[in-house]
């Protein structure tokens, strides 16, 4: 564990210390203050819990696209710039490599998450909402957040480079997204399959509506653990090459 | 304290490293001389660990480095060709990582710290964010990392690489200092330099090695073989008679003529001093006599044309 700290306080300062951290931040924050303005405050009249409703749907997809360009960089700009042979030749586990690189990750993700907490509380100067809806909408975000960036990492570890990696990532999280709609022109059971698969689609709706389901966090947690250790057989894989 | 036997390292189809073979005794320093792309650097990543072979072993004090790359890792300090440095870290805050990684921690920490500042001569710049380096002090900074945890192994790929004059003649130093207290293999296919820092040169072309010894033994086994470079004073054809009599030379080109012709002789053996007493027994003037191209350097060329031995 120890190991996986010690990368973890590295891969965190280097994100601090780059400007696409805060690139990234900036963007998520200007794009949820936008939507969240333009969308779940404006238009016709509504309840505040379809307020935050809208609010967690829209932030959701900042999540995923933030998640996609934060994951970039973890394994792919260490094989470009050679530092990952600091790792490798170093009495460190694969697996700390990984856990290491995604905590960071996630750390810096959840701070950046968190900085939103004022838009929910906004509607609290002309509504009402439960302190349950806007805690299940922040862990639904938080796990989403994680299965994207898990799946980023994993993206990160098979690409060549940083730009391979963001078109992998995205492409593996559009394809996970749209599972919803394939399963819609399917059949039984393959529908269930495709369905349980979707990365969004019924899982996320319910940590949306302030519904806390242990089938949708199993949900999230398993698959970021599915990506973790694929990305392990990755980093261990390279050693054979 | 080395032992590689059989080793052999496939990418996909190509083979970079076949069938490797060879012991290095503790403290010794030894060289892997060869031309880019012979293998130097595929064989140092298996000795770090890095990489692992498609067959054969690799045993670093007693532990085989596929049974326990872990342990390996412990025992072994490794310097790539690029050295692995986090340009946006300060060299300090670079170096404890590193420690960090190899499971040291607090005052040991502290200790080596300095004394590896000192030892590398990058005191200076500890407060220094990396990417501000110049590449002399970031190979160093690189070293330093290689050494911070006391490895009994260092292995050095290609450290004077870039590296103006002065920075060679520092980096070279610098490896001798090391000298005694790690067992170093160092590649390079620059011939002095291997010459001047290790005790023994192992010679890889085409992912084999074509030759071991340390210079004395290479130079003495492949002597047979050499281009001297001859100034006599003396008519043209004088000169190429005398020459060309000796028995042993096989070819003698004139380079310059004049008052004093140059000629380039090529030889199947020593034959230096029959040489110099068939020039001045026919009456000619013998100004110099010396090898073509450096001793190492003329070896070196033997040996990576095919004309390989083995030496010792």
């Amino acid at each position: 564990m120890k190991n996986v700290m010690l990368i973890t306080r590295r891969e965190l300062a280097a994100f601090l210390k780059s400007p696409m951290g805060y690139i990234i931040v900036a963007a998520v924050l200007c794009i949820d203050g936008l939507l969240f303005n333009a969308y779940a405050l404006g238009g016709r009249a509504k309840l505040s819990s379809e307020v935050l409703e809208l609010f967690f749907y829209f932030s959701s997809g900042t999540t995923m696209i933030a998640s996609v360009f934060l994951s970039m960089r973890l394994i792919a700009e260490e094989k470009q710039t050679g530092t990952l042979a600091l790792l490798y030749t170093s009495p460190v586990r694969d697996y700390e490599i990984v856990l290491g690189k995604f905590l960071s990750a996630f750390i810096f993700f959840a701070l950046m998450t968190l900085m939103t907490v004022y838009m929910p509380l906004l509607i609290f100067v002309n509504g009402k909402v439960s302190l349950g809806h806007i805690a299940g909408g922040y862990l639904g975000l938080l796990l989403l957040g994680g299965a994207s960036l898990a799946i980023g990492l994993f993206g990160s570890a098979v690409a060549k480079n940083q730009l391979v990696a963001v078109v992998i990532t995205a492409s593996m999280v559009v394809a996970m997204l749209l599972l919803w709609l394939v399963a819609r022109v399917t059949e039984e059971p393959i529908r269930d399959v495709l369905s349980y698969m979707a990365l969004h689609g019924k899982h996320f709706l319910n940590f949306q509506r302030g519904i806390l389901h242990s089938r949708d966090v199993i949900f999230y947690l398993s698959l970021i653990y599915v990506f973790l250790l694929l990305t392990s057989h990755v980093l261990s894989a390279r050693r054979w090459r | 304290m080395i032992s590689a036997q059989g080793l052999t390292k496939f990418y996909g189809d190509k083979c970079a490293v076949q069938d490797l073979s060879f012991d290095i005794a503790q403290g010794e320093v030894v060289g892997i001389l060869g031309l880019n792309g012979a293998g130097k650097t595929t064989t140092l990543r298996i000795l770090a660990s890095l990489l692992l072979p498609s067959t054969g072993t690799v045993t670093i004090d007693g532990v085989e480095v596929t049974q326990d790359p872990h342990a390996i890792r412990q025992k072994v300090g490794f310097l790539p060709e690029e050295p692995p440095l986090y340009r946006e870290m300060t060299v300090e805050a670079y170096l404890r990582f590193a420690a960090g990684l190899r499971g040291m921690t607090g005052a040991r920490t502290v200790e080596r710290l300095d004394r590896v500042c000192e030892e590398t001569n990058i005191t200076d710049v500890r407060g220094d964010v990396i990417a501000n380096l110049s590449h002399g002090y970031r190979q160093r900074v690189g070293i330093a990392q290689a050494m911070i945890h006391e490895p009994p192994v260092l292995i050095l790929d290609e450290p004077i690489s870039g590296l103006d004059p002065v920075q060679i003649v520092e980096m070279r130093e610098l490896i001798r200092g090391l000298r005694g207290r790690h067992t170093m293999l160092v590649s390079s296919h620059i011939l002095p330099e291997i010459s001047q820092t290790c005790d023994r040169i192992l010679v890889i072309q085409d992912g084999s090695i074509v030759a071991t010894g340390t210079e004395e033994q290479l130079t003495e086994g492949l002597a047979s073989v050499r281009r001297l470079v001859l100034h006599v004073r003396g008519e043209e054809a004088a000169v190429r008679g005398a020459v060309e009599g000796v028995d042993g030379v096989s070819g003698c080109k004139v380079l310059h003529a004049g008052d004093v012709v140059q000629l380039l002789v090529t030889t199947d053996e020593d034959v230096r001093e029959a040489l110099s007493k068939a020039v001045v027994g026919a009456g000619l003037g013998l100004l110099s006599q010396m090898p073509a191209e450096p001793e190492l350097e003329s070896i070196f060329i033997q040996l990576t044309s095919g004309r390989a031995k083995e030496v010792a």
